[in-house]
C-alpha cells in the first residue's frame, strides 16, 4: 500500500466510477454516496501523503540522488513497463512541486462532489464523469513519463467537455467546443513535441529527458532535420510547442478567451474545479515538462514570458473591471492571478519560482471560494448581473461575511494566502538578473490596485447600499453551501498565516529545479 | 542624564520598571493578542453574550491599555537613566515567528522572513497611545453606539482594528508592518462601511456604501507604492528588518559617497519615494487625502480611531521607522508634500460647517505637520507631534461625537450653538483639546508644533535643504495660524451663544425626521456639507454649479433665517419652513449631556491631550520651562540616538546638525512665531465668531463675498476629488442609484480604459479566436464538399457500378426454389454442352 | 435388349422427375419428382452392374438409395408440413424466404 499510495490516490475515483456505472439510474443516493466515499478516501490518502508520508529532503539530498538517474528527487516512485515496444512506462512519483497540487486536487474534487448535490439535473453520468475527471487531473500531477502525462492530459479533457456541454448554461455547447478545441490544439502541439523528443532521445521519461537536456545532449541531431528547422534550434521548437500547449491551459494572454466562456457556462462545481485545479495543470506542466526539457530556450525567452505574464495580470484586472457578469468578472480575475505564475517562473529566481508555485495553490483555494460564492447567488436569483442586486448584506449577512473573506483573499490581503505568493513573486521578479523585470514588476502593481477596485466595486453593487426589493425574501446561505466554502476560506487563512506549511514542502524541489535550469548545457 | 546614572540608588536590573525580556515580551504579546481573541469570540458568540459582549472587549482592551502604559513607563524609566531602550524578542528571548519557512534559514542561503517584537522608545510611545486611545474609544462606544444595529459586530471590528495597529507598532520588520497595515485597511473598510449595512441610518447608509470603497482603494494605491518600496529595498539588502535596513542604508550611502562625493544612490531615492507613497495613502497626504473626509461616513468612534490611534498614525509611524533609509531628495519631497497638505487642508477646514468635517480637515493638516517634520529632518519632532496629536484629536472627535449624540445626531455647527450650558463636561474636554491643538504653551500641542517650526527655521538659518525648508518655514506657521482659527471657530460656533436647532437644513438628523423630512433635506445638506452638488462635472463646471449653493449655505443666515421669498434662497427657505412645520418637534428638544462611560473616556483623553507633551519627557517639571531650549530637554529622552541606536543616530544627527549660532537664532525665531500665529488665529476666530451668532454670519458673509472666487475654490476642496473622479454623491431624493458613468477624471479614464479593453477582448481577441474557429469550420466545409464530390465520388462510382450489377442480379434472386433449380439445371446443361461440344 | 434401353428408360424417368420439380406447383409433386430422379439413378446402378461383370456393388447402392429415399421422404414431409404451417400453402413459389 505504502509504495503504491499514488496509484491508489489516482485510481480510486476510477473504482468509484466503475461502481457508479453498475448502479441503477434511479439510485441517486447511492451514486452520490459512492462519489463522496471515493473522493473522500482519496482526499484522506492524499492528506496523509502530504503531511505524514512525504519526506522533506534537503536540496543537497536531492542533488546527491542525481547520479542515480533521479534528477527530481521524486518520492513514492512506481515504474512498470506499459507499452514496451515504444518504451512507454507507467512511471509515477511526486516531488515538492506536485505533492501539494495532488492534495489540492483531491480536496477540490471532494468539495466539488458535495457542491454538486445542489444540481438537480446532475445524474449518474455526471458523477461518473466527475470521478473520471479526477483520475485525469491527478494522473497528470503524478506522471513522470511524458507519454503517460499526455494520456492523462487527454483523459481529463473529455469529461470536462461533457460536463460543460451537457450540464452547462444556455451557450454550453459553444463553450464546451471552444474549450475542447482550444485545449486540443494545445495538446496537438504537445504531442508533436513529445514525439520529436522520443525520436531524438529514445525515452519518454521526464527525469531522463531533463538529464539529457541539461547535459546538452537533447539537440535533435538524430532527427532528419538534424537539429535545425527553419533556422530555429530543436530545443526552441520543442520549447515553444510545449509552452503554447501549456499556456493555453493557464491561460496566458492572448490564449485566454476560452476561459470566460467555459466558466460562465459551466455549472458551479465545474467552474470551481476548472479554476481551482485545471488551470494549474498549465503552470505545473511548464515547470515539469517544458522548462527543464528545453532550459536554453527557456532562458532565452524568459523575458517574453515575463511580459506575457504582466500583460495577463494587468489586462485581466482591467477587463474584469469592465464586466457586469459576476462570474465573468471572477473568470477574468483568474487570468490576472495566473499571470503572477508566469511572471514568477520567468524571473528565474528562487522566490519568483516558489511564489509562482505557491500562487498556483493559493489561487486554487481562493478562486474556488469565489466561484462557490457566485454559485450561491446564481442558484437563488438565476442571474449574475452585478447591477441587478443591492443591499444583500442586510438580507444575507452570513453570506456577505464569507464573501468578504473570499474577496479579500482574492485581492491579496496580507494575512490571507494570496498575499504571500504575490509578494514572493514580485520580490523574486525584482531580483531577477535581467533588470528589465523591474519594470515589469512596476507595471504589474497596477494589477494589484485594479484587482481591489473591481472586487470592491462588485461588493458595493451587490452587497451594499439600497436593498433591491425583488430579493426581499432571499434565502440565507445554506449549511451545505457554507460547508463547501469554509474549507477553502480556512485554507486561505491557514496558509496566509502559516505559509511554511506549503513552502517547506516546495522549497527544496524549486531550488533543485532552479539549479538544474541554471546549468549551462 | 547620563551623568546621573551612577548616582541612582537602584541598579536598573533590579527595579520594577526595568525591562525584563523574560516576562515583558510575553506581556507585550498578550497586549497584542487580546483584541484578536476578543474579536474571534465576539464574531462567533457576540450576539448571544449579555450586552452583546461589549464589556468583554472593553475589559480586554483595559488590560491591553494597562500593559502598554506599564511598558511605556519602563521606557521612560530607561530614558531617565540614560539607558538605551531597544528590545528585540528574537535576539533577547528567542521569541520568533518564522513565516515563510519553518526554520530560521533554509539550505542554499535563502533567507527566511521571520518576525519578532521590536520595542523601542518610539514603539513604546505609539503602543501606549494605541492602547489608551483604543480603550477610551471602546468605552465611549458603549454609550455612543448603544442600541444600534450590528452592535456586536462593531465592537468586534474596532477590536481587530486595534489589534492590527498594535501589531504594526510591535513588528520588527517592514513586511510585517505591511501585513498589519493592510489588515488595518480591511478593518477601516468594514468600519467606515458600518452603516452601509444599516438602512435605518439614512444619509449615512448611502454615503458609507461608497465611502468605504473609496477609503480602501485610495489607501490601496499608497499601499501598493509601499509594497514596491519594500521590494526595492529588499532587492538590495535582502532583509526586511528595520535595524538591518538602517545599518545597511547608512553603509550604502557611505559606500556610494566614497565613489561619488555628495551624491546619493538613485535607487534609494526611488525606493524611498515609493515608501513615502505608502504614507501619502495611509496618512492622507495630498493628493490621496481624499478618502479621509469621506471616512466620516463611519460612526464617530471609528473616526476617532482612524484619526488618532490607528490608520493615519500608521503612515507617520512608518516614516519614523524608515527615516534612515531616506535620502535628502526624498526628505525634500516629504517636507514639501507635508507642508502643502498642512496648508491646503487647513484652508479647507476654515470653510467646513460639519463639526466632524472640521476635525477631519484638521487631522489632514496636522498630519501634514508631522510629515513635513520628518522631511525636515525633525523626525523626533514629527513623532512627538504624532503622539500628542493622537490624544487631543481622539478627545476632539469623541467630544464631537458626544455633542452630536447630545444634539440628536445633528452634525452641522450652524444648528448647534450654546451647547456649553447643556454639556459642560464635553465642553471642558473639547476646549482643553482645542487649546492643545491650537498651540498654547503648557498644553501638549504647543511643544510638538513648536519643535517642528523650530526645525524648519534651523534648516533655513543653518543653510540646509533650502527649497523645501523655506516652503515649510513659511508655510507651517501659516497652517498653524489657520489651525488656531478654525478650531476656535468650531468652539465658538458650537458652544457659545444660544442653541439654534434647525437654522439650516442638514441631512444628518435623520432620527428626528420622518421620511418626508429626510427627502426634503437631500441636496441642500450636501452643499452645506461640501460634498456633492458638483457631482460628476468637470472642475470648471463644478465651480459654477457650486457658486449658488455654497453662497446659499454659508451666507444664508446673514439675511436672517426666516427670510421668505428671497429669490436666491427661495428653495432653502421653503425647505426650512417645511422642516419647521413637521420635523421640528423632536430635535428642538434641548441637548443633553452624554452618559457616564462616554464622559469617562473623554476625561481620560482630555487629560492625556493636555499633558501628553509631558508624558514623553524624562523630566516633566523641567519641561514646563518652555522658554529654555526645547531640544535640549527633549533629546535626552527621545533623540536620533534613542530611536535608531547610538551609531546610526549619531550619523543621522550629524547629517542635519547646524552650527550653534543658527540653532540659537532659530529658537528665537520659532518660539515667538508659534506663539504669535496661535494668538492671531484665536483672535480672528473670536473677532468673527466669538461675538454672537448673528454678527458672525454678517461678518462671514461679507468676507466670503469679497473673496468670492477664492472662497468657492477652497470650499470645493480645490476640486481634487473632481480631478480624480472620486466625488461621492449622496442624493436622498433619488430612489434608484444611477449607474456609474465614467467621466474625464482619473478614475473615469481608468474605467473607460477598462471598458475599452473588455470591448477589445470581446471584439478583437475573442473574435480572432472565433474567426480561426470559423475559418477552421469553413475549411472543414470545403473539404467536406471536396470529399463528397471528388473523393467520395470515386468511391460512390464504384459503389454505383456494383449497385447496378446488384440490381440486375437481384432479378434472379426471386427466392423461389424452383426457379433456382431451373437455373441449376440449365446451368448444368450448358456446362455439359460446353464440355461435350468443345 | 442392350444397355442402351435401360439408360433410355432411366434418362426418361430423370427428365420427367426434373420437369416435375421445376414446373409443378404443388410441393408434393415436387417430392414425387425427386423420387423419380432417385429411381432413375437406381435403374442406372442396377443396369451398369449387370452389364459390367456381375458383382453386388451396384445392387447394394440401389438398395442403399431406396433406404435413403425413405428417410428423405420422412424428412421432406416434415418440412412440407412446416412450410404449410408457415406459409399456409404447399406451393414452393410462395415460400420465397431465400430471397431475403
Amino acid at each position: 500500500m505504502q509504495s503504491q499510495i499514488l496509484t491508489w490516490i489516482t485510481f480510486l475515483p476510477l473504482l468509484g466510477m466503475a461502481v457508479i456505472l453498475f448502479l441503477p439510474k434511479t439510485a441517486m443516493t447511492a451514486v452520490k454516496g459512492v462519489s463522496v466515499v471515493a473522493t473522500f478516501i482519496a482526499m484522506v490518502l492524499a492528506t496523509k501523503l502530504y503531511f505524514v508520508d512525504f519526506a522533506h529532503k534537503s536540496v543537497a539530498e536531492i542533488e546527491a540522488s542525481r547520479g542515480a538517474g533521479d534528477i527530481l528527487g521524486a518520492q513514492f516512485v512506481q515504474k512498470v513497463d506499459w507499452i514496451s515496444s515504444i518504451g512507454v512506462q507507467y512511471y509515477i512519483g511526486v516531488d515538492g512541486l506536485s505533492v501539494a497540487l495532488v492534495w489540492l486536487t483531491t480536496v477540490l474534487l471532494f468539495i466539488g462532489v458535495i457542491a454538486s448535490f445542489g444540481m438537480e439535473k446532475a445524474g449518474k453520468a455526471y458523477y461518473a464523469l466527475l470521478l473520471l475527471l479526477q483520475v485525469g487531473i491527478g494522473g497528470v500531477f503524478v506522471s513522470l513519463d511524458l507519454f503517460l502525462f499526455y494520456v492523462f492530459w487527454e483523459v481529463m479533457l473529455l469529461p470536462m467537455y461533457f460536463l460543460i456541454g451537457i450540464w452547462g448554461g444556455p451557450r454550453r455547447e459553444y463553450a464546451a467546443i471552444k474549450f475542447f478545441l482550444y485545449t486540443l490544439a494545445g495538446s496537438v502541439l504537445m504531442l508533436v513535441a513529445i514525439v520529436a523528443l522520443r525520436l531524438d532521445s529514445g525515452t519518454f521519461s521526464i527525469p531522463q529527458l531533463t538529464e539529457l537536456a541539461v547535459s546538452g545532449k537533447l539537440t535533435g541531431a538524430s532527427l532528419p532535420a538534424a537539429g535545425k528547422l527553419l533556422g530555429m534550434q530543436f530545443s526552441t521548437w520543442v520549447f515553444w510547442f510545449l509552452f503554447i500547449g501549456f499556456a493555453i491551459k493557464v491561460p496566458v494572454f492572448p490564449f485566454h478567451t476560452w476561459l470566460p466562456d467555459a466558466h460562465v457556462e459551466a455549472p458551479t462545481p465545474i467552474s470551481v474545479i476548472l479554476a481551482g485545479i485545471l488551470l494549474k495543470l498549465g503552470g505545473y506542466g511548464m515547470l515539469r515538462a517544458c522548462f527543464p526539457i528545453a532550459p536554453d530556450a527557456f532562458r532565452d525567452s524568459a523575458f517574453i514570458l515575463g511580459v506575457l505574464g504582466v500583460i495577463s495580470i494587468v489586462y485581466g484586472a482591467f477587463v474584469a473591471l469592465g464586466q457586469s457578469d459576476f462570474k465573468k468578472m471572477v473568470a477574468y480575475s483568474s487570468v490576472s492571478h495566473m499571470g503572477y505564475v508566469l511572471l514568477g517562473m520567468a524571473a528565474f529566481t528562487v522566490w519568483g519560482m516558489e511564489g509562482a508555485v505557491l500562487q498556483m495553490f493559493n489561487h486554487g483555494t481562493s478562486s474556488a471560494a469565489l466561484f462557490l460564492i457566485v454559485g450561491v447567488i446564481y442558484d437563488r436569483a438565476h442571474h449574475r448581473d452585478l447591477n441587478g442586486f443591492g443591499g444583500l448584506s442586510q438580507l444575507m449577512p452570513r453570506y456577505w461575511a464569507l464573501t468578504t473573506l473570499g474577496f479579500f483573499a482574492a485581492l491579496g490581503l496580507p494575512g490571507l494566502a494570496g498575499f504571500i505568493s504575490e509578494a514572493m513573486t514580485l520580490i523574486g521578479a525584482f531580483q531577477a538578473d535581467d533588470t528589465r523585470f523591474q519594470v515589469l514588476v512596476l507595471i504589474s502593481t497596477l494589477g494589484i490596485v485594479f484587482t481591489a477596485a473591481f472586487l470592491l466595486y462588485a461588493m458595493q453593487r451587490v452587497f451594499l447600499g439600497k436593498k433591491n426589493p425583488k430579493y426581499e425574501g432571499i434565502e440565507e446561505i445554506s449549511f451545505r453551501e457554507v460547508f463547501c466554502q469554509v474549507p477553502f476560506l480556512a485554507l486561505c487563512i491557514v496558509f496566509g498565516i502559516l505559509p511554511y506549511l506549503l513552502l517547506d514542502w516546495m522549497h527544496p524541489s524549486v531550488q533543485n529545479l532552479l539549479n538544474i535550469l541554471k546549468i549551462q548545457g | 542624564m547620563i551623568a546621573d546614572l551612577g548616582t541612582q540608588p537602584m541598579t536598573p536590573e533590579s527595579h520594577i520598571l526595568a525591562f525584563d525580556p523574560g516576562t515583558d515580551f510575553k506581556l507585550l504579546f498578550l497586549a497584542f493578542a487580546l483584541p484578536l481573541v476578543g474579536y474571534v469570540i465576539q464574531i462567533f458568540f457576540g450576539k448571544k453574550l449579555p450586552r452583546q459582549g461589549d464589556w468583554l472587549l472593553t475589559s480586554g482592551l483595559f488590560v491591553t491599555a494597562s500593559i502598554t502604559v506599564l511598558m511605556f513607563a519602563k521606557s521612560l524609566w530607561a530614558a531617565y537613566h540614560g539607558e538605551e531602550f531597544r528590545h528585540h524578542s528574537g535576539d533577547e528571548a528567542g521569541l520568533w515567528f518564522h513565516w515563510f519557512y519553518s526554520s530560521d534559514t533554509v539550505a542554499n542561503g535563502v533567507s527566511n522572513v521571520s518576525a519578532a517584537i521590536y520595542y523601542d522608545p518610539l514603539g513604546a510611545a505609539m503602543l501606549m497611545v494605541v492602547g489608551v486611545v483604543s480603550f477610551c474609544v471602546h468605552l465611549f462606544s458603549i454609550g455612543y453606539m448603544h442600541g444600534t444595529p450590528r452592535y456586536h459586530i462593531f465592537f468586534a471590528n474596532i477590536s481587530l482594528f486595534t489589534f492590527a495597529m498594535l501589531g504594526l507598532v510591535l513588528s520588527d520588520n517592514l513586511l510585517f508592518l505591511f501585513v498589519f497595515w493592510e489588515v488595518m485597511g480591511l478593518m477601516s473598510y468594514l468600519l467606515i462601511g458600518h452603516f452601509s449595512h444599516d438602512p435605518s441610518s439614512g444619509y449615512f447608509h448611502k454615503w458609507a456604501t461608497k465611502a468605504c470603497k473609496k477609503a480602501f482603494l485610495t489607501t490601496r494605491v499608497g499601499d501598493t507604492c509601499l509594497l514596491v518600496g519594500m521590494v526595492i529595498f529588499f532587492w538590495k539588502f535582502e532583509t526586511f528588518r528595520f535595524t538591518e535596513l538602517w545599518r545597511l542604508s547608512i553603509e550604502e550611502i557611505a559606500r556610494h559617497q566614497a565613489l561619488h562625493p555628495g551624491e546619493y544612490p538613485l535607487w534609494m531615492t526611488v525606493g524611498g519615494l515609493f515608501i513615502f507613497g505608502g504614507t501619502i495613502g495611509k496618512s492622507a497626504q495630498f493628493p490621496l487625502h481624499i478618502w479621509l473626509p469621506d471616512a466620516m461616513a463611519g460612526p464617530t468612534p471609528v473616526s476617532a480611531m482612524i484619526h488618532a490611534a490607528t490608520m493615519v498614525a500608521a503612515g507617520v509611524f512608518l516614516l519614523g521607522r524608515c527615516y534612515p533609509m531616506f535620502t535628502p531628495d526624498v526628505l525634500s519631497v516629504i517636507a514639501a508634500v507635508g507642508t502643502l497638505t498642512a496648508i491646503f487642508a487647513a484652508t479647507i477646514g476654515t470653510t467646513a460647517n460639519d463639526i466632524k468635517a472640521v476635525l477631519a480637515w484638521s487631522t489632514i493638516s496636522q498630519l501634514g505637520f508631522m510629515v513635513a517634520a520628518v522631511g525636515l529632518g525633525g523626525v523626533v519632532a514629527g513623532m512627538f507631534h504624532m503622539v500628542t496629536h493622537a490624544f487631543f484629536k481622539a478627545c476632539l472627535f469623541l467630544s464631537a461625537g458626544s455633542v452630536i449624540h447630545g444634539c440628536h445626531h445633528e452634525q452641522d455647527m450652524r444648528n448647534m450653538g450654546g451647547v456649553r450650558k447643556y454639556m459642560p463636561v464635553t465642553f471642558a474636554c473639547m476646549l482643553a483639546s482645542t487649546i492643545a491643538i491650537a498651540g498654547i504653551p503648557f498644553f501638549s500641542g504647543f511643544y510638538s508644533k513648536d519643535l517642528i517650526i523650530l526645525r524648519a527655521w534651523e534648516n533655513i538659518l543653518g543653510g540646509k535643504f533650502s527649497g523645501a525648508s523655506f516652503f515649510a518655514a513659511v508655510g507651517l506657521p501659516i497652517a498653524a495660524c489657520l489651525t488656531a482659527f478654525y478650531m476656535f471657530r468650531m468652539i465658538f460656533m458650537t458652544f457659545t451663544d444660544k442653541y439654534r436647532p434647525g437654522t439650516v437644513e442638514s441631512p444628518f438628523a435623520h432620527h428626528a425626521h420622518d421620511d418626508h423630512g429626510q427627502d426634503e433635506h437631500a441636496d441642500h445638506g450636501h452643499a452645506a456639507h461640501g460634498h456633492d452638488d458638483h457631482g460628476h462635472h468637470a472642475p470648471a463646471h463644478a465651480a459654477v454649479a457650486h457658486a449658488g449653493h455654497g453662497h446659499d449655505a454659508h451666507g444664508h443666515d446673514a439675511h436672517g433665517h426666516g427670510a421668505k421669498g428671497h429669490d436666491a434662497h427661495a428653495h432653502a427657505a421653503k425647505a426650512h419652513d417645511d422642516h419647521g412645520a413637521h420635523g421640528g418637534h423632536d430635535e428642538h428638544a434641548k441637548p443633553h449631556e452624554s452618559p457616564l462611560p462616554m464622559l469617562v473616556a473623554l476625561c481620560i483623553l482630555a487629560f492625556c491631550g493636555v499633558f501628553g507633551g509631558h508624558f514623553w519627557l524624562a523630566d516633566p517639571v523641567h519641561s514646563l520651562k518652555f522658554w529654555e531650549h526645547a531640544h535640549t530637554w527633549f533629546e535626552e529622552s527621545v533623540s536620533f540616538q534613542s530611536l535608531y541606536g547610538a551609531e546610526i543616530g549619531d550619523k543621522l544627527a550629524a547629517a542635519i546638525a547646524v552650527d550653534h549660532h543658527a540653532e540659537h537664532s532659530a529658537h528665537w525665531v520659532a518660539l515667538p512665531l508659534s506663539l504669535t500665529v496661535a494668538s492671531v488665529g484665536i483672535l480672528i476666530a473670536w473677532l468673527i465668531y466669538g461675538r454672537g451668532w448673528e454678527r458672525s454670519q454678517r461678518i462671514a458673509g461679507k468676507i466670503t463675498h469679497s473673496i468670492h472666487a477664492i472662497y468657492e475654490v477652497v470650499k470645493g476642496k480645490y476640486f481634487v476629488d473632481e480631478v480624480l473622479g472620486t466625488t461621492i454623491v449622496v442624493d436622498m431624493k433619488r430612489k434608484e442609484e444611477p449607474r456609474y458613468e465614467p467621466d474625464i477624471s482619473v478614475i473615469g479614464l481608468s474605467v473607460h480604459f477598462a471598458n475599452l479593453l473588455s470591448w477589445i477582448d470581446r471584439n478583437v481577441i475573442d473574435a480572432t479566436v472565433n474567426l480561426v474557429g470559423r475559418s477552421g469550420a469553413a475549411v472543414g466545409k470545403g473539404s467536406a464538399a471536396f470529399d463528397r464530390t471528388v473523393v467520395d465520388g470515386a468511391v460512390t462510382g464504384v459503389g454505383l457500378l456494383t449497385q447496378t450489377f446488384g440490381s440486375v442480379a437481384r432479378l434472379f434472386q426471386s427466392g423461389r426454389v424452383q426457379q433456382y433449380a431451373t437455373f441449376a439445371v440449365f446451368g448444368g446443361l450448358a456446362l455439359a454442352a460446353w464440355l461435350i461440344l468443345l | 435388349m442392350g444397355l442402351g434401353a435401360y439408360i433410355a428408360v432411366s434418362a426418361a424417368l430423370f427428365a420427367l422427375g426434373i420437369v416435375a420439380i421445376l414446373v409443378r406447383r404443388n410441393i408434393l409433386y415436387v417430392l414425387m419428382g425427386i423420387e423419380m430422379i432417385l429411381n432413375a439413378a437406381n435403374i442406372n446402378f442396377v443396369a451398369f452392374n449387370r452389364f459390367n461383370g456381375g458383382g453386388l456393388e451396384g445392387r447394394m447402392f440401389a438398395i442403399f438409395v431406396i433406404i435413403l429415399a425413405a428417410a428423405e421422404a420422412a424428412v421432406a414431409l416434415a418440412i412440407v408440413l412446416n412450410v404449410f404451417h408457415l406459409f399456409n400453402s404447399v406451393k414452393p413459389a410462395e415460400a420465397d424466404l431465400l430471397r431475403e
